[in-house]
């Protein structure tokens, strides 16, 4: 290394600091411009296309709770959406049953989410990688069946009808602007949450046990509570997730839940980036649309399509749509700096 | 520190003057029919370097797995403080005061440096995952002080260039010093190197020899360090305990260890 003398040190030192911040600005305005376009966005499409994108909207928090499961702790889970069900039929059984308002459900299906699973992340503990995949697959093919057999409660085949909810406070927008609205508000605070515990020592500590688990457990890190910790925390997103699909769509039956929910879950994470936050939201973006974009294509071979634009996606993209931005950014930066 | 060395003597002392921050009493560990560690005893007395040496398969490495408590002792026991530490799990170690590195480097990969030594503030800390995600004003200022201490050994260790680099993208010996801050930050009492000059340089290896010093001194640590540099250790610990094939055949000074039949005969083999 050049012995540089102090002045110089300093002053690169400065100019880096002054970079470092020109760019947390540019950050900063561009997530802005972001959450003032997915205001805007409900006024400038259809009442179906507003549907459409609140579909976005909790499948991204869905994903997001498996980014933080599969992403930063490393556990891979075919079985995320049994969590989905089950938040998805509390908010429903609360509202029929119940009569609870939709939005007091939100928590409860969250509360229910986190503690279901933490309790699979307990013997989940003992499985790595691709058994761990496996044993969460059953969960994702135990599912439909078991929401059919408890009859009594779920309705079985037949499925629970909710009311669409009304407009609050007299606001002169339709019943989907409103519901995209408040599924809005939602992902935003469990956006801004997800942010705060990754960064922090929570997050730490999920990444470590990911990297390396031994050396996370010498430092400190109890991998007995924290692997359960982030099943608890993914089952939560989840179980919100599932209660704002039941708001939105005001109907749950048991195959909405199977096997392919499961997959389609983790193929919106691994495209949207799966160690990510932003990530989810491609993600959601791609489990809602992709479908959409193949039918277009082709009305007869649909799934082909689908498939096609997968493997295009893993080609083109091998970490994920966040993966190929950061990459992009690292670029602009690192001309910046050749710059000065 | 020299006095202090010599008035401890060759055995440990029952009466602990100076204050013995490491014991390890009649240590044994099999694996299958292997007796990887014989009924091996000696003492870490506070403020001191000791250095283990001794060939490879010698258990070195195996007693460190036993104090990190990622191996099971069979018979014996290790007090840290006084307190056995058999009873601990392993991730309740290093809030005992007990830090470690590793031999074949156990970073984060993915992690930058600085958070990287942020995970070793892990066990000093205690914010749950709740008030780390609505941002408690105790949990940011738990995060600022983690972080000041981070940064200070980043600086002490001359890190600051690459702080907000990916380990994994950085030469072995940067790693190493990553390595070292990482077991620093939760200011341990006791630290556990375990060959921390493999893979350096000559030149690194110097450097390297000054650091420990510097670093015990200004943190009133004892250091227990496991190192096949036989340079390194006679010229930093001020005891040595010497080891082949799981049994302590040494212990002294490293003049002392230096000059034992038995350790010349362990590295060089039987003279016929």
């Amino acid at each position: 290394m050049a012995v540089d003398t102090i002045e110089e040190k300093l002053a690169t030192r400065h100019a880096q600091s002054q970079l470092e911040a020109k760019l947390a600005f540019y950050k900063r305005i561009g997530l802005i411009g972001l959450i003032i376009f997915a205001v805007a966005l409900p006024f400038l499409v259809s009442d179906f296309r507003t549907f459409q994108f609140t579909r976005v909207l909790y499948i991204s928090i869905a994903v997001l709770g498996l980014n933080i499961l599969s992403g930063y702790n490393g556990q891979f889970s075919l079985g995320h959406g049994a969590f989905i069900a089950l938040g998805a039929y509390v908010a429903a059984i609360m509202m029929d049953r119940w009569g609870v308002p939709y939005y007091l459900t939100i928590i409860p299906a969250g509360l229910i989410g986190f503690i279901f699973g933490f309790l699979i992340g307990l013997p989940a503990r003992r499985l790595e990688g691709l058994y761990l995949a496996l044993a969460t697959f059953g969960l994702a093919l135990a599912t439909p069946q078991i929401l059919k057999k408890f009859e009594i409660i779920t309705m079985g085949v037949q499925g629970i009808v909710v009311d669409k909810p009304e407009v609050p406070f007299g606001l002169p927008i339709s019943q989907d602007q409103w519901l995209y609205f408040f599924t809005l508000m939602i992902l935003l605070v469990l956006f801004w949450a997800a942010r705060n515990l990754l960064r922090a020592r929570t997050g730490r500590a999920f990444v470590a046990i990911r990297d390396h688990h031994m050396a996370a457990e010498s430092m400190g890190v109890n991998a007995g509570f924290y692997k359960p910790l982030a099943f608890a925390i993914g089952g939560a997103y989840a179980g919100v997730a599932g209660a704002l699909a039941t708001i939105t769509i005001q109907f749950v039956a048991p195959d909405s839940f199977g096997v392919f929910l499961s997959i389609t879950l983790l193929v919106g994470s691994v495209i949207g980036g799966i160690a990510s936050i932003g990530g989810a939201i491609f993600g959601g973006i791609a489990i809602v649309f992709i479908p959409n974009v193949a039918e277009e294509i082709s009305k007869a071979a649909p799934w082909a399509i689908y498939g096609v634009i997968l493997i295009l996606f893993m080609y083109a993209m091998p970490s994920g749509i966040m993966g190929f931005i950061n990459m992009l950014w690292r670029g602009y930066v690192k001309r910046l700096l050749t710059r000065t | 520190m020299a006095i202090a060395a010599e008035s401890i003597g060759g055995t440990p002392n029952p009466n602990k003057s100076f204050g013995t921050i490491l014991e390890v009493r009649d240590v044994v560990v099999k694996f299958g029919g292997i007796v990887a560690l014989d009924r091996v005893s000696f003492d870490v007395p506070e403020g001191l370097i000791v250095g283990m040496i001794g060939p490879n398969g010698a258990g070195k490495t195996t007693l460190f797995n036993c104090l990190s408590r990622l191996y099971e002792v069979d018979e014996g026991d290790i007090l840290f403080d006084g307190q056995s530490i058999l009873r601990n799990q392993k991730h309740q170690i290093s809030q005992l005061g007990i830090g470690r590195t590793f031999q074949n480097l156990a970073l984060f990969a993915s992690m930058s440096v600085l958070d990287n030594i942020l995970v070793g503030a892990h066990s000093g800390s205690r914010s749950d995952f709740f008030s780390d995600a609505v941002r408690l004003p105790w949990v940011l200022r738990e995060n600022r002080l983690s972080h000041a201490r981070a940064r200070d050994l980043i600086s002490t260790l001359d890190l600051e260039e690459v702080a907000h680099i990916p380990v994994a993208a950085l030469p072995f010996g940067t790693q190493k010093r990553v390595e070292l801050a990482r077991a620093l930050v939760s200011r341990p009492r006791l630290l556990l190197l375990d060959e921390p000059a493999s893979g350096l340089n000559h030149k690194e290896v110097d450097l390297f020899a000054s650091l420990i010093r510097t670093i015990r001194d200004q943190n009133n640590l004892s250091i227990l360090l496991v190192e096949h540099h036989m340079g390194l250790v006679m010229k930093v610990s001020d005891r040595v305990v010497a080891l082949d094939f799981g049994r302590k055949i040494a212990e002294g000074t490293p003049a002392e260890v230096q000059a034992n039949d038995s350790v010349i005969e362990a590295y060089l083999g039987t003279v016929n």
